[in-house]
């Protein structure tokens, strides 16, 4: 196998650990502050997309789009801890699955009922059509690239706002120790509605980014949540650098390890069988890798002090 | 004043009401003579619907063994309910008929497939439980989609019911049907005699207490473990009955959803409880069934009733009827 | 004098945490029917040398012998089986059971393998015959169908204890078991566990000076995961050592 096909599938790795980034960070930020296990994180990402899809079939622009996805996810994430979640706060993890859960199921059909069945146009634009030459002979979409830049931006943004700004501070003192935080007199609730929120914003941009690629449609988040909440577990339970860790290990196992895979098959076995069982064996790869962590590190690689 | 208060204050208004405690062998007994009523009102539609919420309830029982007495939320239950139910298909498809055979397979293979899960995954507690299973299921997921010659993600259908010689014919609907009900009967009745005996109260001390259960002496992980293989193999028979009530079988049936949903079920239904499964499953699928011909996005109606259950009755329905401390069903 | 057999015996144990050594070296060792006080400021090490000795951590150097009989490696339940018991600082009784039943739980873990799915274990009479005495030996007779749960939370510590004893063990760490107990209730278990001095070695890790002086025939004063001092407790009382680890330290030495 070419060198050439492995830094394609190397930068592919890096794109889908962005995206899974992006997801993750919210979804380990609101599992480690608040203790809770939200499924609908799913459904934050699915609006993002049908939000910035919107938008774009009204404008035309592609940047616009994007641009409103983020508050527009932001706000939703806000309606839904007020009116919703922060009553499930005090409830035991089976119940807030089960409510997250009913968040999940209601979206779906919401988006179906104002939307349709079938996937929402969102193009990519002009700007960042097409493909560069990264070295002699080697090319690669524009547009993942730039999926890649703007992932590295976030993960800059998110480490100057944890480690340098007051609010920061206090994310990092709730993930260890919520009721200290509280007794600090500290407004428990407005923080918990403004990491929940900057959780939502961060998987609607998500949605929003990766709908020129793959499709805006309902169920759309159904092959990225397992992945992130994976990532959390791996990375460990509020630890945004252990996200980026896992996110960075899923993303690289799941497109450099299913070539390196599907090459290894093709050798000895027919193509169809190849095929068909190198994402199973991808899959497996990745959950073995979870249990793998989990075994040697039972709180994931970068627990949160205090965990 | 939230909707929660609402709530509680409505739940608390119903049980002041003379507890229904015979609200579990009234719902049996109901389920029982349902046959009856379909065959003088010529309605077969209601005893098919039945005999689905038969099956998941069954289902539900299963799950409830070991998360509502076991504290062990499995989220990839579903799993075992398609290793089921692919058994029947797999071995369809290959020419074999036989019932013997075929649910021989299928409990078998549910068996191994908990064993090796379960072993693997009981050292993890509450969320990452949740996720082993989780990651399990998909992965046996993928696989069932991944398999073309057995319909990949499209499925395949059963061509025939599986055959029992003289026995039952279970083309036949109202036969079928008392299966499923003798079944659920079956299934309730060791859940209670397991609840109750030394094993079940093993399983109910390291739900409570893990860490104090090994410190008097139990090695609670072979327990937990034998729960877990119980209850896998009890969804394995159910996929079994599955595969010959639509004679069809997918992937779609071990999708986590699908385990969301008998999550639900136990859940709302009252977990930890003897009726609660049963609760849950009909409420869940009869409220599916009252709201599907009103739209096409009945879940629109049906999740907010969802969240409004759990949080407004955490005990689950089975409170709502048995009333606070009632004896019916906890143990 | 023919030399006694030590019930518990700790050699050389080690135990780290990364970079933190909780555990250093540390020799002790029990003789049946005596009771060995555990003391030391916070953060010497009680708590990890008690989870070892109990099972729950692993040792990374040394051996604890138990009867004679290496057990370094055991996980709890089987050092149960061998005679070892214990009570938990923070009450853990089970809540959803009566309080006979958390009895007959402890009885029932000694009563051969509990693979039984079919017999109704509350109605067991063996059980309850034998949970029914223990209680009355701890004077909770009067509240066996009561949920553990409500009990006050003496009668909690009560439990706690009777569940521990219900073994029948030859070793007993109990880990503060006046925690959070008023005085009234600190003396009646201290008369409790003085009614029950010499039937089987514990292993007391206590804060409580007044309880410490009360009822240890030997003392060992950690500190830093290191034996600062091991003796009866005059000899301990008087040790400038010991004295010097405890400055700054708020318990009163001086009992």
């Amino acid at each position: 196998m070419s060198a050439t096909v492995l830094l394609a599938q190397t930068l592919n790795g890096l794109q889908l650990a962005m995206l899974l980034f992006l997801l993750a960070a919210g979804l380990t930020l609101v599992f480690g502050i608040m203790d809770l296990i939200n499924l609908s994180h799913g459904t934050l990402y699915m609006m993002g997309g049908y939000f910035a899809a919107t938008v774009f079939q009204a404008t035309g622009s592609f940047w616009l789009a994007a641009a409103a996805a983020v508050p527009l996810s932001f706000l939703l994430g806000v309606a839904l801890e007020v009116l919703l979640l922060r009553y499930t706060y005090r409830r035991n993890h089976l119940d807030q699955v089960m409510v997250t859960f009913g968040v999940l199921v209601f979206f779906e059909d919401l988006v179906r009922l104002i939307w349709g069945n079938t996937s929402q146009r969102l193009a990519m634009p002009d700007l960042l059509q097409g493909q560069v030459e990264l070295l002699p002979g080697v090319v690669y979409p524009i547009y993942r690239l730039a999926i890649i830049v703007l992932g590295v931006a976030v993960v800059v943004a998110l480490y100057l706002l944890v480690q340098r700004t007051r609010l920061g501070m206090l994310i990092r003192a709730g993930a260890s120790n919520r009721r200290m935080v509280s007794a600090l007199g500290v407004n428990i609730g407005l923080l918990f509605t403004l990491v929940f929120a900057v959780g939502a914003a961060l998987a609607g941009l998500a949605g929003a980014v990766i709908g020129p690629l793959t499709s805006v449609e309902p169920g759309m988040s159904n092959s990225v949540l397992i992945p992130a909440f994976v990532i959390v577990v791996v990375g460990g339970i509020g630890s945004i650098r252990g996200a980026l860790v896992a996110a960075l290990a899923l993303g690289l196992i799941d497109t450099v390890g299913r070539t390196l895979i599907a090459a290894g098959l093709h050798g000895f076995l027919p193509p169809a069988m190849a095929s068909g069982i190198t994402p199973a064996l991808a899959s497996i790869l990745l959950y073995v890798m979870m249990a793998a962590v989990l075994v040697l590190r039972p709180s994931g690689l970068f627990p949160a002090p205090g965990r | 004043m939230t909707v929660t208060d609402v709530l509680g204050q409505l739940g608390r208004g119903v049980r002041r009401m003379p507890a229904v405690r015979f609200a579990g062998p009234i719902v049996l007994a109901m389920l029982g003579l349902l046959p009856v009523y379909a065959a003088l009102s010529g309605d077969s539609y209601v005893l098919s619907f039945a005999t689905r919420m038969l099956i998941w309830a069954i289902a539900a029982v299963s799950l409830n063994l070991i998360l509502g007495y076991g504290g062990m939320p499995s989220f990839g239950h579903a799993a075992f309910f398609g290793i089921g139910a692919y058994a029947v298909g797999v071995m369809s498809h290959h020419g074999i008929d036989s019932g013997l055979i075929q649910w021989s397979v299928a409990i078998a293979v549910s068996a191994v497939v908990a064993l090796v899960i379960g072993a693997l995954s009981l050292r993890s507690r509450g969320f990452y439980f949740i996720m082993v299973t989780l990651a399990f299921a998909q992965l046996l997921y993928y696989l069932a989609q991944s398999a073309y010659t057995y319909g990949g993600d499209d499925g395949m259908t059963v061509a025939r019911h599986s055959r029992f010689g003289g026995w039952i014919n279970l083309a036949d609907r109202p036969q079928f049907y008392y299966l499923c009900f003798a079944l659920l009967l079956a299934a309730l009745f060791m859940t209670e005699r397991i609840a109750r005996s030394r094993f079940g109260r093993v399983l109910r001390g390291a739900a409570s207490n893990d860490r104090r259960m090994q410190a008097i002496g139990f090695p609670t992980f072979r327990y937990r473990l034998t729960a877990f293989v119980i209850s896998g193999t009890m969804a394995g028979l159910c996929g079994a009955l599955f595969a010959n009530d639509i004679l069809f079988v997918s992937p779609s049936m071990m999708s986590w959803i699908r385990s969301g949903d008998l999550f639900a079920m136990v859940i709302i239904g009252g977990v930890g409880t003897l009726y609660g499964p049963v609760y849950g499953a009909v409420a869940i699928l009869g409220l599916e069934e009252l709201l599907m011909p009103w739209t096409e996005y009945w879940r629109l109606i049906f999740a907010p009733i969802l969240i409004a259950l759990v949080l407004g009755s955490p005990a689950g329905i089975n409170s709502l009827l048995a009333g606070r401390g009632a004896a019916d069903g906890r143990h | 004098m023919a030399a006694i057999e030590p019930l518990l015996r700790v050699e050389r144990l080690t135990k780290r945490f990364g970079g933190l050594v909780a555990t250093d070296g540390v020799d002790l060792d029990i003789m049946p029917g005596e009771v060995h006080a555990l003391i030391g400021p916070n953060g010497a090490g009680k708590t990890t040398l008690i989870g070892q000795v109990s099972g729950e951590l692993r040792p990374d150097g040394g051996r604890i012998l138990l009867d004679g009989r290496d057990v370094t490696h055991l996980p709890p339940h089987r050092r149960s089986h061998l005679g070892l018991a214990r009570s938990f600082q923070i009450t853990s009784v089970f809540a959803d059971f009566s309080v006979l039943d958390n009895v007959t739980l402890a009885i029932q873990a000694h009563d051969g393998h509990s693979f039984r799915f079919w017999a109704d274990a509350s109605r067991d009479p063996r059980l309850n015959g034998r949970g029914e005495t223990l209680l009355q030996a701890h004077h909770l007779d009067a509240r066996s169908s009561a949920l553990a749960g409500a009990l006050s939370h003496g009668e909690r510590r009560q439990l706690e204890l009777a569940v521990a004893l219900a073994s029948q063990p030859k070793l007993l760490l109990l880990d503060e078991p006046t925690a959070g107990m008023g005085p009234e209730e600190s003396q009646q278990m201290i008369a409790r566990l003085k009614a029950l001095r010499g039937r089987f070695g514990v292993l007391l890790v206590e804060h409580d000076m007044e309880t410490v002086f009360a009822l240890a025939d030997r003392i060992t004063v950690l500190a830093s995961g290191r034996v600062l001092a091991t003796g009866d407790p005059s000899a301990i009382r008087n040790d400038p050592a010991v004295r010097a680890a405890y400055l700054g330290d708020d318990d009163d030495v001086a009992a």
